[in-house]
């Protein structure tokens, strides 16, 4: 092995790996735009008519605290919350900078407390963990509107509003069973979230407890992925290898379902039909589509977050919500999961998340 | 200069004249270990293989119909191909006494790099290009900063983990971005295979030879065990320590890159938790492969087994419908098993 002299002389190779490094680095900096140039950006302005009454009142100042985006769910919650609020011209946003760390979101929560907002919208990125500080905010006259993922205790917030997990699961296992019921030693896979989250064993339970009334189905496989396109591709993948047929397939979340429609796709398998769950934009075009095998997908609405908004306005003005007798909003609200199907699916696709 | 040369100057000058060929204990232990399969190393290969075989025996075992059918290999070693091709890259850093935590990082930002809505104009050679290109920039900064900062690999990768995920977060904002280019998609699909075989897993059969060729036949190979083995050493053998470091972490940037593009093809996707814990996976795979974490030592063909092992066990409890918890607990006492038994077969070895 000879000792290599270092000379650092500009040879021509070295200007010429220079030059092309350069340019390769311009060419790089122009790829990471992400928006289309053909401007896809229909959805604005699609959202629905607002339900309690939209008049001006008297100004609100909310703040917003959410965890870190990392997520196409999580992604719209925080569109759907901005999107709202814009709406309205007496509700001022405060938002801050989403995060999944426990004490920086602690942080983050009690500067809108001292910031003096009138109402609070949380997601904590951990309820449990979040508890106290939203207890410190109700004492401090702040009404907490909770979103999602719930507090410890009731004294937290004054209201909560979030999706139902286990009627999630309840309502894909009533519609394949009904899909399926004249089908004699049907055989059905279930695709799971993250197993360490209690939201997806509420969800597998929903859905044991919907498939127990149909005797004639079978549940022969689950299998956890990790809520990511990468692990729901290669779970799925192990998935149909080791059931050689089956009649339906429910997946927990859209997202992951982008890497099992792959891998089902990798497989040439077709012989079943796929619900999905949470709603994305992408499962819904499918389904209007009809040309896979996925045929419906079960919600959890990120449109909750723009609900919670209607909520927190309506709790800074001290008004109810219309269409109800009471004179005050209920201190809990749980969110349909809806199926859609083909049938319906024209009427949820502007609430289909990327 | 990294290393305290002035400070020791009696034994660097005893170290000096020794190593013009591999120093240290590649030499010692005779010609044999200089082959892939000879040595304590290919000891280490075949107790690995030993152990393929008892996984083979307990899938036939268990599940007699498919655990031997055509698909379900062509499937394990799809599965093994992504996180195999980042191994063989952490094997040579690895090797030459280096770590690189920020594989994962880089594979998500380089996959969600090349899936961008502006990349994707360009066609399948616009992606493949900015993948290995945002790859290879990745590892080329992390060597720098390794090289020439000096700082020390653990802290240098670690700050590219943090950096590059939340820039792939900054790109993506969380959402899924979907290939629409059909002849990304069609390489991951049955009709492309090669006379049964998966082009992704071609792809990963050529990096693997590349890489052994690479640390068995060149002098790169050579300068690459000799730092990894004594820095100080290879130094004073006239080796250019910090640029061979900083190539080390190129080439692991650059088999980030080409990983990358091919999950997107497997996955039809890209998004930024993409590579998740890939770090922890390659150097699990590179150690049970018989890969020394203090450098100097090590096989591609190691770690590609140990990449295999690790991937027919995931299918293995696929097939037998057993759940996340289960498989975790056993990944992590096979893990140990391995490498115990490793040990065991390396001191008898010598």
């Amino acid at each position: 092995m000879s000792p290599t002299p270092a000379a650092p002389r500009p040879t021509r190779r070295n200007l010429l790996f220079g030059t092309a490094a350069a340019s390769a680095g311009a060419l790089l900096t122009g790829c990471t735009s992400n928006s289309s140039s053909s401007g896809d950006d229909e959805r604005e302005g699609q959202s629905q008519a607002a339900v309690a009454d939209d008049s001006p009142g008297r100004p609100v100042t909310i703040g917003f605290a959410g965890p870190q985006a990392d997520h196409g769910w999580l992604n719209a919650i925080n569109e759907n919350a901005h999107r709202r609020a814009e709406e309205y011209e007496d509700v001022t946003l405060k938002t801050t900078e989403g995060s999944n760390d426990t004490a920086q979101q602690i942080g983050q929560i009690e500067t809108l407390i001292n910031s003096e907002v009138d109402v609070l919208v949380v997601l904590p990125a951990d309820g449990r963990a979040l508890t106290q500080v939203a207890l410190t905010a109700m004492e401090a006259g702040i009404p907490v509107v909770n979103l999602d993922r719930i507090f410890d205790t009731a004294q937290a917030y004054r209201c909560w509003v979030g999706g139902d997990n286990y009627g999630m699961g309840l309502n894909a296992g009533h519609f394949i069973g009904e899909r399926l019921k004249d089908v004699e030693n049907a055989k059905v896979v279930e695709l799971a979230g993250l197993d360490n989250l209690e939201l997806t064993r509420q969800r597998t339970q929903g859905f044991d407890d919907a498939l127990a009334n149909y005797p004639n189905i079978e549940k022969v496989a689950r299998q956890a992925a990790e809520f990511t396109v990468e692990s729901g591709q290669e779970v799925m993948s192990g998935l149909l290898q080791a059931v050689p047929s089956f009649h339906a397939l429910w997946n927990h979340d859209d997202d992951q379902g982008v890497g099992a429609e792959r891998a089902i796709e990798q497989a040439g398998r077709d012989e079943f039909f796929m619900v999905g769950g949470a709603g994305s934009r992408h499962v819904m075009e499918a389904i209007q589509a009809d040309d896979s095998v996925v045929k419906a997908t079960v919600l959890y609405p990120p449109t909750m977050a723009a609900s919670a908004i209607d909520l927190a306005r309506a709790l800074g003005q001290s008004k109810g919500i219309s269409g109800l007798a009471e004179l005050e909003i209920p201190t809990s609200i749980t969110l349909y999961s809806a199926v859609v199907t083909r049938d319906n699916v024209e009427q949820y696709l502007p609430t289909g998340f990327n | 200069m990294t290393q305290g040369a002035t400070s020791e100057p009696a034994s660097a000058r005893q170290a000096g004249p020794a190593p013009a060929e591999p120093p240290g204990r590649a030499r010692a232990l005779g010609p044999g270990a200089r082959a892939a399969l000879g040595g304590p190393a290919g000891i280490h290969s075949l107790s690995l293989l030993g152990v393929l075989a008892v996984l083979a025996v307990i899938g036939a075992v268990t599940a007699p119909d498919q655990f031997l059918s055509t698909s379900n290999l062509q499937l394990i070693l799809v599965q093994a191909s992504v996180i195999g091709v980042v191994t063989v890259g952490m094997t040579f850093v690895i090797i030459g006494g280096g770590i690189d935590l920020s594989v994962g990082a880089i594979v998500a930002l380089a996959s969600v790099w090349c899936t961008t809505v502006a990349t994707q104009e360009y066609g399948m050679a616009g992606m493949v290009f900015c993948a290995l290109a945002v790859g290879l920039g990745c590892g080329l900064v992390n060597g720098l900063l390794i090289a020439y900062g000096p700082i020390v690999p653990f802290v240098a990768t670690l700050a590219m983990l943090a950096s590059a995920r939340g820039f792939a977060l900054q790109i993506t904002d969380g959402r899924t971005q979907i290939v629409t280019v059909d002849s990304v998609l069609t390489l991951g699909d049955h009709d492309s295979y090669v006379l049964g075989v998966p082009p992704l897993v071609l792809f990963f059969a050529a990096v693997t030879a590349a890489g052994w060729v690479l640390l068995n036949r060149t002098t790169f190979g050579r300068r690459t065990v000799a730092i990894g083995g004594n820095p100080e050493a290879a130094r004073l053998a006239g080796i250019p320590v910090r640029r061979q470091r900083l190539m080390l972490y190129a080439l692991s940037g650059l088999c980030c890159g080409i990983a990358a593009f091919m999950l997107v093809v497997l996955s039809g996707s890209g998004q930024n938790t993409n590579g998740n814990l890939y770090e922890l996976n390659a150097i699990a795979a590179a150690i049970i492969g018989g890969t020394v974490l203090s450098g100097g030592r090590g096989t591609i063909v190691g770690s590609v087994l140990g990449v295999l092992v690790f991937t027919t066990i995931t299918n293995l409890f696929a097939l037998n419908n057993l759940q996340t918890e289960v498989q975790q607990i056993a990944q992590g006492a096979i893990i140990v098993a391995a490498v115990l038994l490793q040990r065991r077969t390396h001191l008898a070895a010598p």
